[in-house]
């Protein structure tokens, strides 16, 4: 599924892949720290501990469109 | 109204709804950085006005169709359409289900072999293929005054949103995300406008996504949050979407079924999907006919899901926020919190640190993208559509390239003009959401008689349109000058200003539709030979039976329409 016919063109699944795999990064950390050192204010259904799964999934999505989409295979 | 977000945040009130962390802001430098640099590498690719203006037409299916709902998928219109939920309930989702996905699916259908096989860059250009050049002159000029003034006008209520959620500085949000968009759009033209809007469309959903799951967690799920809904209103027919269309007075809307079905999902819903060059011009760019037959269909599918994202955080928020929300005028009377701020208050109700940076960064990724279809838009139509045809007709594919660029810096200049006149002037924002509104319903009029009725005449086309546009004009002007003719024009007195869109829509498309009929009648029609290419039994549409029936078009067009079908019945 790559965006355009030319073998050069790198597909915007890539570009997306890097951008998830980098907030994927950013909010587990977060949730990591947060798992060590509980926030003051907590938000609703804190206990969830959403930013972990969610940011994993993030996380893994982004490295799947990175190695699916890698440019070495675009075209 | 399909496309038109609404005017959120009037005024903001003394204090912000939330701070941001360094993760947050990281997480926002990140979106920033990377459509620049998305917009740097394209501008590689983009060397030809084909590559400019129509993304080299060498998008996939899979990347025009989520291209052409992301250009419709604003922020402005997300967080408009929650609050219409938390003020009119389940109401609020046929502009997402009766009022986009039968339009969606009849564009990829039945209009995309016209637009795709006459090879037309744009809307007005197809006119001027079927009808001459006074249609096109017409509906360029208006399509062009209407798409910079819409764009400043969502900037600056974006930027007010950002400053009401965020404490950020209106001048600031202006001027980083408009300088940021000017400079990709004109870097790597609609190809990077289409990369960023799918980009955006993930962004979107990896952002607003935890919110109704979330929610829905904590109301104990759909049962839960209708009888919330019951226990806190004292009323079941918010979370209905057709039981109480059965007259004006019923439901919150003040709307009849008549008006949802009619003017809603005939008229308005099919003039802005089929005619309104923003979202077509992401399918015109797909690489083959099947391509541009699928993207329609693929956004259609997409579209029925983002009411998930959008009308059940709403109700949620009606369901499970503590505090009632009121009137923007209330609001800053108050010092309490609007419907228009429903969205942002689930946002942090669930999403602390890290979550919280990646749901502004969707609203921000909403706002750039929905601008950076308008100054692509814009930028096609005045330099082929006005430029080339009226002023410099002979120039080579490079100076119109040239033009393009600099036209879509100067799209955002006069943008950002309109923003600070907003800024100063508020009640013009009003006026033009209406001005929006006048052109979409007679130009689906014209459109469709020239494609579908080979004996449509230039005359009539053009006389149509006009007519059909100056009565929109006429109605709105009288409903301003005697509210009592509401009754009339909207068929009751209870009328709401949506439901006044609904009917002056259907009016004015059925004066074009007559008006265009009985000039053509009277006038001399082209010869067939002339319409080969634009006109439904003048042109031949390549056969499908040698395709797999999993790969045709029309197969997915079906299993779309079912699904709509059932979700209407199951929400009934």
């Amino acid at each position: 599924m790559t965006s355009t016919s030319k073998p050069e063109a790198v597909s915007i699944w890539f570009f997306v892949g890097v951008l998830l795999a980098f907030y994927g990064v950013v909010i587990t950390g977060e949730g990591l720290y947060h798992l060590a050192y509980p926030p003051e204010r907590p938000v609703v259904l804190a206990w969830l501990h959403a930013d972990l799964w969610w940011g994993a999934l993030l996380l893994l999505s982004g490295l799947f469109y990175c190695y699916h989409f890698a440019p070495r295979k675009a075209g | 109204m399909p496309g038109l977000p609404l005017i959120v945040a009037a005024a903001p009130p003394a204090e912000r709804l939330f701070s941001l962390g360094v993760a947050d802001l990281v997480i926002i430098a990140a979106y920033f950085a990377m459509v620049l640099a998305i917009g740097l590498y394209l501008k590689g690719q983009t060397q030809t006005g084909e590559d400019f203006f129509m993304a080299g037409r060498e998008m996939t299916a899979w990347i025009a169709g989520l291209s052409f709902l992301s250009a419709n998928l604003g922020s402005l219109e997300l967080m408009g359409w929650a609050a219409a939920s938390y003020q009119y309930g389940l109401l609020a989702v046929h502009w997402y289900w009766i009022g986009a996905i039968p339009a969606m699916l009849f564009l990829g259908v039945v209009m995309m072999p016209f637009y795709y096989i006459s090879k037309t860059h744009s809307v007005p250009g197809y006119l001027q293929l079927r009808f001459g050049e006074s249609s096109r002159a017409l509906a360029a000029v208006s399509f062009a005054f209407m798409t910079v003034l819409m764009s400043g006008i969502n900037m600056y209520s974006m930027a007010l949103v950002m400053k009401v959620v965020l404490g950020w500085d209106i001048n600031f949000s202006i001027w980083a995300s408009s300088l940021t968009v000017a400079a990709y759009v004109a870097l790597g033209g609609l190809r990077s406008a289409i990369f960023n809007e799918v980009l955006q469309f993930v962004l979107i959903w990896a952002g607003a996504l935890l919110i109704p799951i979330l929610g829905l967690y904590e109301a104990g799920g759909w049962a839960g949050l209708q009888a919330r809904i019951a226990e806190q209103l004292g009323r079941t027919d918010f979370t209905h979407a057709w039981s109480t269309l059965g007259s004006f007075q019923d439901n919150p809307m003040g709307v009849h079924w008549t008006g949802i079905v009619f003017g809603l999902g005939w008229v308005i819903s099919f003039g802005y999907w089929t005619t309104d060059f923003l979202v077509v011009q992401r399918v015109l760019a797909a690489k083959d006919l099947r391509a541009a037959k699928m993207a329609p269909i693929i956004g259609a599918a997409f579209k029925m899901m983002v009411p998930f994202i959008v009308i059940v955080p709403g109700l949620l928020g009606l369901a499970l926020l503590p505090e009632k929300l009121v009137g923007e005028a209330e609001a800053v009377a108050t010092g309490g919190h609007s419907y228009n701020e429903v969205l942002p208050l689930m946002l942090a109700r669930y999403c602390g640190p890290g979550l919280l940076g990646l749901g502004i960064t969707a609203l921000i990724a909403g706002f750039m993208a929905g601008m950076a279809g308008n100054v692509s838009a814009f930028a096609t139509v005045w330099t082929y559509d006005l430029y080339r045809a009226f002023i410099k007709p002979d120039a080579d594919d490079a100076h119109y390239v040239a033009m393009g660029r600099w036209c879509t810096i100067l799209g955002v200049m006069v943008s950002i003009g309109t923003a600070y006149l907003v800024m100063e002037f508020e009640s013009i924002m009003d006026y033009v959401q209406a001005l929006f509104s006048f052109f979409i319903a007679p130009l689906f009029g014209t459109v469709i008689l020239g494609m579908l009725w080979k004996r449509a005449t230039s005359a009539g086309g053009f006389w149509g349109l006009l007519t059909g546009t100056l009565s929109s004009i006429a109605m709105w002007a009288w409903v301003k000058l005697d509210p009592s003719a509401l009754r009339y024009v909207a068929l009751s007195p209870h009328a709401k200003d949506m439901a006044e869109n609904l009917y002056r829509g259907l009016w004015s498309w059925i004066i074009c539709v007559v008006v265009t009929v009985v000039v053509s009648l009277a006038t001399r029609p082209k010869p067939d030979s002339e319409l080969v290419g634009l006109v439904y039994g003048c042109t031949p549409i390549p056969s499908e039976n040698d395709v797999a029936l999993w790969r045709r078009p029309i197969f997915w067009a079906y299993a779309v329409a079912v699904v709509f079908v059932a979700l209407n019945l199951y929400f009934w």
